[in-house]
């Protein structure tokens, strides 16, 4: 089985978001980038397959060359080799066309993501993929078996699963419950040693037109300072009166 | 040309969500100068939809439909080719995400996700959405000729908008899919964090999952949904579908009370789309309340039960 897991470069979920020129643009000074968290869980599983039925695992993943370092702890993780598609990711849907193209050129059966990256959020690049391939695809997806060319998945739906079948190539849009926290792996010295010398390919984008675009953007408005309250029927008097919400 | 909204239903009801992208769907056309249709799939009353505006209602009636991403995403670009719409507009929840980036391919259309308002330009069109995970907002273009929106839940509220509409049945063919249902689980009777309008969110300063009798108490008087931080779910004492905050759910409740959470920035990115916030905590120093609106510094176990207390008392006198 080849699987292609695709990673996304997002600033540490412990960043500060600030931005510069003129709000346009995201400030990356001082932060540290890392692989998309719920990415990890879908490489994660990819490691279990890789691990435990021989599947063989390639990372992936569009961005600049600022984006290695993140491929390479990929790499450490355990994935055998990777792919940078050499273009800044400014729109999920030019993403996915890019992907869709790595994914013809080397026939994946298995395609894993995390469901979203926790910079843009657009939760798009997954089911884009899988709708331009016309495969089969799941979001949300909080378990996955697989047997040959048949897969069982697991899908968290609002107030519990639904179980589904289907036969390989699949998109999987993962989240926690693919793999658990625990079983996420931090790279060891040997991996990080092995990482070195396995193959990163860089190919040139081809998509040329991107349907939508980032204009600016703005932070929340500052907070007015929270009400500490003595007792219960103040609280509860509050929240009737005042803020309306019971 | 129309704005074509795609409203859910849950065993032939509407979802709240539904007369939310309703809501925002009429605002769009206002603003396009033009009408809103929506789909809707096995829908028992569709009437319903008028007063948020819908001019016109297009219902499957097919009672073998079983939701199925792929084969939803063609009935809506079904739906687009008959009406001319020019805007596509699909809700939060897990059918929803799951439908609109397939929608987008099917329609060649430029999608954005987790919309916040109106859109502050309809030429070029562009919407406000939510990004690093409700750190921030993004003002995002959309060029495509067809444009895809999946609108942030609790974001637009409901906007009674009467109208005299019209209701059509609508029989799309339907495409095949190599995906089949096996089976669905599904709590019935409790509240999701989706579809709640309180959260009662519990964290490590409860001690032990022994301890959640009272947060589901809390949270049953009030109607709400339970939650808990990722140490909580990280720990196994709630299960995953539980965890709120920036990797986890995220939570756009009128009211979300946060009990024995500390307030590490990743949680509150994931709860401060929430309107009010209210947090109890022993200590007056947690990062909480520099984002809660209300606090009260003690002990959850003397401050909640007394909480339940109270407040069954106030919803006896105000039934």
């Amino acid at each position: 089985m080849k699987i292609l897991v695709c990673i996304s470069h997002v600033p540490d979920t412990t960043s500060k978001i600030n931005f510069t020129e003129n709000d346009s643009k995201f400030d990356s000074n001082g932060v540290q980038f890392v692989i998309n968290p719920y990415d990890e869980f879908a490489l994660t599983r990819a490691m279990w397959f890789k691990e435990k039925q021989g599947a063989t695992v390639t990372v992936v993943t569009v961005g600049n060359a600022t984006t290695e370092p993140t491929l390479r702890k990929a790499l450490a993780i355990g994935a055998d080799d990777a792919i940078r598609v050499n273009t800044e990711a400014t729109d999920g849907f030019a993403v996915a066309k890019e992907l869709a193209e790595v994914v013809k050129t080397n026939a994946y059966d298995l395609i894993l993501a995390g469901k979203e990256s926790i910079d843009y959020n657009g939760g798009m690049v997954p089911g884009m993929l899988a709708g331009l391939l016309d495969y089969s695809f799941v979001n949300a997806c909080v378990g996955l078996e697989i047997e040959g060319d048949k897969a069982t998945i697991q899908r968290e739906i609002d107030g519990g699963k639904e179980i589904l079948s289907a036969n390989l190539p699949l998109v999987i849009a993962g989240q926690k419950g693919l793999v658990e926290e625990k079983d996420l792996k931090i790279p060891n010295m040997r991996g990080i040693m092995m990482a070195r010398q396995k193959k990163l390919t860089v190919v040139e984008s081809f998509v040329k037109e991107t349907s939508t675009s980032s204009v600016s953007f703005e932070k929340p408005a500052a907070k007015s300072a929270c009400k500490i309250v003595d007792n219960v029927d103040e609280l509860i008097s509050l929240l009737h009166n005042e803020a309306k919400v019971i | 040309m129309s704005v074509l909204v795609f409203a859910e239903t849950s065993e032939g009801k509407f979802k709240k969500s539904a007369f939310e992208v309703t809501s925002y769907g009429k605002k769009v056309a206002e603003q396009l100068g033009t009408n809103v249709v929506v789909l809707a799939i096995n829908a028992s009353e569709p009437t319903l939809l008028y007063k948020y505006g819908a001019e016109k209602v297009l219902n499957v009636n097919n009672a073998s439909l079983k939701f199925n991403a792929k084969i939803v995403a063609n009935i809506i670009k079904q739906a687009v080719e008959k009406e001319n719409s020019k805007v596509v507009i699909i809700d939060s929840n897990a059918n929803g995400l799951y439908v609109a980036p397939i929608a987008a391919i099917n329609l060649n259309a430029g999608y954005a996700s987790n919309v916040v308002a109106a859109p502050s330009s309809v030429s070029p069109f562009t919407v406000k959405r939510k990004a690093f995970s409700s750190k921030a907002f993004n003002f995002t273009q959309i060029s495509t000729d067809v444009k895809v929106l999946s609108l942030s839940k609790n974001s637009f509220g409901l906007v009674e908008n009467e109208v005299s509409g019209v209701v059509e049945e609508f029989s799309p063919a339907i495409v095949e899919s190599n995906l089949t249902s096996v089976s669905v689980e599904q709590t019935s009777g409790k509240v999701t964090i989706a579809d709640a309008d309180i959260v009662v969110s519990g964290g490590r300063g409860l001690k032990g999952p022994e301890n959640w009798g009272m947060i589901e108490e809390l949270a049953s008087v009030l109607g709400a949904a339970t939650a808990c931080s990722k140490p909580v779910s990280d720990l196994g004492w709630r299960p995953h579908s539980e965890h709120v905050g920036q990797t986890g759910k995220p939570v756009a409740a009128n009211l979300y009370i946060a009990i024995g959470i500390s307030g590490a920035i990743q949680h509150l990115a994931g709860i401060n789309s929430s309107k009010v916030k209210v947090v109890i905590n022993t200590d007056p120093e947690a990062p909480f309340f520099k984002a809660a609106d209300y606090g009260i510094v003690g002990d959850a176990f003397e401050v909640v039960p007394k909480l339940v207390e109270k407040l069954k008392e106030f919803k006896a006198n105000n039934a």
